[in-house]
């Protein structure tokens, strides 16, 4: 008898992970193949994009409201009557803060759902982990994070800031301010050690000293010996690349340990009115930030965008610089296929050249060489109020450089 | 769960999961119907009524089964609740994505992102035997193998047992997370090992060459279950879970219950290497998220809900789990989270057997609890 049971046992328990296959697959008639090159679904009076943002995980309290900026700008759109007469149908996919997750929902999108252009990602590691998925079939990703350069996909539009958009003016600016030696403590991962390297160069370059550079594993909350590092370092200023909740604990740390802005003020890279209302302004009171838009940046532009977000997700829900990026890419891919009368990759790619948008940030341009767009860079210091004013700006729009071909002190980055 | 010392099997709390079924050798030729039938599943009905997006996902789901083989056979079996399958899975995978990476590259090349982010000049000596096919796929099975041989001979011969071993075997874990972190000019960092183009002169783009991989996993994964299938069947099977119920009588009985524990532990990690090894040309990245005590944690998940003391028990939950998190993200993508939990706690409430135990229920054979209990004592 136990031979019988054993073989149905193996039987039945082969055909439920077929069935579970199956059931997986779904309807396979709409099912394409990805060897196509999966060419966009435009054939209905809808164009399809794809939304991939993490929604659960480390990540999902940033990324969710870069979603809701990509979402209002959908709106927006739609609103005004489409994209070439067609209304934008968005299809969101979570990432769940997991690289491969990101890879896997990034060729559902593109393969299964057939969008026309995907939109997000945060984490460079993110990134990286779609890239060849992109490349591959030959999809387009808009990109809308400040990242750490050094790379250029010519199937991602990089919306957000490159190094010379928002760490060199940084330096630049503690330059001016007479700084000579500065602290690094960062995250550990890929954009605080890129951005560091290439801190390090500058400082060589530019008469700097780099008293100390310090890593703090990503989640990290325990920052009582890096402040004391810090403190006793004597350096002129900090340059903070860390991400996410160990900013909360480091700002807490350093505040205690006497340190303010006025006797050794931080710039941070990743702290944006999101993150300022979760540390606490009273840990962050003139401490400052490189960006290229804050909620407080003038212009119509912006006081529309700041009005329509805080009207659909509520008036106390700030406005940051990813969010801005996420908003405006979704404008600039819009442009790009008008302008291209196509949703064709490769003539959007090719029409992509020289499109300007008047985001809130002011008026930004695509640079169809590099792909990514020129933005002008903007210091910031956090107010009593929690939202960051501008203290100075660039002026105009700085060329993307991701790799920092113009800085002859960069030229062994790259 | 694992050995209590001294109380006779009868003891065993009520709420322990069903021991093992013990059975007798069957007739080669029974299992082979079950193997042929698993066969053309995997090689037939698969391949042809999923699309190439759909097969893809099921080779990495399958490759997620083959280690949960392992976890059958040490936690199942030999009742190691091992936590940190993730640092085994992560060696074949970064083994075998290290060989990819320096084949990518070219002879002489170093792979892209060492220029990018750790500025070398030159290769670092410990990646250059990874070059060579002939000591990297290898690699890919022995050394997880070896490390598990190394942490196995020092905790089981110390009599480590229980939560003391889960906690140490999740502790490697994040060991080796923070130092591929710490280490990114050479290990890629956070990023991992992506952007991987070929498979031994075969371009991974090339949806032929993906389906070839598929169909490489699944044998691998049926060979893996054949091997699992004479380990548990064997005289070595039945004295695993003798050391499992009983530790303390097995020692009396003669045997050393340390060396009955490490051969089950080095198989597990061997399994869980090549599932790395093979997950990393199916999916084309390798990543310190892949291997940390998050993943590894879902490793054992997949055992438990498929039923533990099964052979095709962690198979199915595996492949179940990863399923259901794929298919109930794409529906819904804001609240999969709370429903892939929801799903667990009533796994866990209803059918402490796991998804093998309902199957066994509905081809009304009884509770297999019930029949592995009876089973035990007449063994005892």
């Amino acid at each position: 008898m136990s031979l019988i049971r054993g073989r149905r046992l193996l039987a039945g328990a082969l055909t439920l992970v077929a069935a579970a296959a199956l059931a997986a697959c779904g309807s396979k008639t709409t099912d394409t193949d990805t060897a196509a090159g999966a060419s966009a679904d435009v054939s209905g009076d809808t164009v399809k994009v794809g939304l991939l943002n993490s929604l659960s995980g480390t990540m999902a309290i940033s990324e969710v409201t870069v979603r809701d900026a990509i979402m209002l700008a959908v709106e927006e759109i739609n609103a005004a009557g489409g994209v070439l007469g067609k209304k934008i149908e968005p299809i969101g996919e979570d990432g769940a803060s997991d690289w491969p997750t990101f890879a896997e929902k990034a060729e559902k999108l593109i393969s299964q759902d057939r969008v026309a252009a995907v939109f997000g990602c945060w984490t460079s590691a993110s990134r990286k982990a779609v890239k060849p998925v992109f490349e591959k079939n030959k999809a387009l990703l808009f990109y809308p994070v400040q990242y750490e350069g050094l790379e250029q996909s010519p199937y991602i539009f990089y919306t957000g800031a490159t190094t010379n958009q928002q760490i060199v003016p940084g330096l630049d600016y503690l330059k001016a301010q007479g700084v000579k030696s500065v602290y690094l403590v960062g995250s550990d991962y890929v954009f605080p050690r890129t951005a560091n390297k290439i801190i390090k160069a500058y400082a060589a370059a530019n008469g700097m000293t780099v008293v100390g550079e310090d890593y703090a594993p990503l989640g990290s909350t325990e920052f009582g010996t890096i402040v004391n590092k810090v403190k006793a370092s004597n350096a002129n200023a900090v340059f903070n690349t860390l991400n996410g909740d160990s900013n909360v604990a480091f700002f807490k740390e350093y505040t205690s340990a006497g340190l303010t802005a006025a006797t050794m003020p931080v710039v941070s890279v990743s702290i944006a009115e999101e993150e300022v209302k979760g540390i606490g302004t009273q840990y962050l009171a003139n401490q400052l930030t490189a960006w290229n838009y804050y909620q407080t940046t003038p212009g119509a532009a912006n006081e529309k965008f700041v009005a329509a977000y805080k009207k659909k997700y509520g008036a106390d829900k700030p406005t940051s610089d990813p969010m801005e990026a996420a908003y405006v890419s979704v404008h600039l891919w819009k442009a790009m296929v008008e302008k291209a009368g196509s949703f064709d990759v490769e003539k959007v790619r090719s029409a992509a050249d020289g499109i300007t948008f008047e985001a809130p940030e002011g008026l930004v341009t695509v640079d169809g060489a590099t792909q990514h767009i020129a933005k002008t860079a903007r210091i910031g210091k956090v107010g009593a109020d929690g939202l960051i004013t501008e203290v100075w700006s660039s002026g105009q729009p700085i060329k993307p450089d991701p790799y920092l071909k113009s800085y002859p002190w960069a030229s062994g980055l790259s | 769960m694992t050995a209590v010392a001294g109380p006779p099997v009868t003891d065993l709390a009520p709420d322990a999961s069903p021991p093992p079924t013990v059975r007798r050798p069957r007739p080669r030729l029974r299992a082979a119907a079950g193997f042929a039938l698993g066969a053309a599943l995997l090689f037939a009905v698969a391949p042809l009524v999923l699309s190439d997006f759909r097969l893809s996902l099921l080779a990495k789901y399958l490759c997620l089964a083959m280690v949960a083989v392992g976890i059958g056979i040490a936690w199942g079996r030999g009742g190691l609740l091992t936590l940190g399958q993730g640092v085994f899975f992560g060696l074949g995978g970064y083994a075998m994505a290290m060989h990819l990476k320096l084949a990518d590259a070219g002879p002489g090349q170093m792979p892209d992102f060492m220029q990018l982010y750790g500025q070398l000049d030159e290769l670092p000596l410990w990646w250059r035997p990874f070059a060579s096919p002939w000591f990297a796929l290898p690699a890919t099975v022995l050394l997880p193998m070896a490390v598990a041989f190394g942490l196995g001979s020092l905790v089981f011969r110390r009599r480590v047992r229980g939560a003391y071993f889960a906690i140490l075997s999740q502790a490697l874990a994040a060991a080796m997370v923070i130092l591929l972190v710490g280490q990114q000019g050479t290990t890629g960092g956070t990023n991992g090992l992506t952007d991987i183009q070929g498979f031994f002169g075969y371009d991974l783009d090339d949806p032929v060459n993906q389906r070839t991989v598929y169909f490489l996993i699944a044998a691998v994964l049926l060979a893996l279950l054949a091997l699992a299938r004479q380990l548990v069947q064997s005289r070595y099977g039945e004295l695993l879970v003798a050391v499992r119920d009983c530790e303390e009588r097995v020692r009396f009985l003669g045997y050393d219950p340390a060396t009955v524990k490490l051969v089950a532990y080095v198989t597990a990690a061997g399994m869980a290497g090549l599932a790395g090894a093979l997950f990393v040309p199916a999916v084309g990245i390798i990543s310190p998220a892949l291997i940390g005590i998050v993943p590894s944690i879902e490793f054992v998940i997949g055992v438990a809900v498929g039923g533990r003391a099964t052979l095709l028990g962690p198979v199915l939950g595996a492949v179940a789990v990863a399923w259901a998190r794929t298919a109930l993200s794409e529906r819904f993508p804001g609240t999969w989270t709370y429903l892939q939990g929801g799903l667990f706690v009533l796994v866990v409430a209803f059918l402490p057997g796991g998804l093998a135990s309902l199957l066994a229920r509905r081809n009304g054979l009884g509770p297999l609890a019930r029949l592995g209990r009876r089973r035990t004592e007449v063994a005892g």
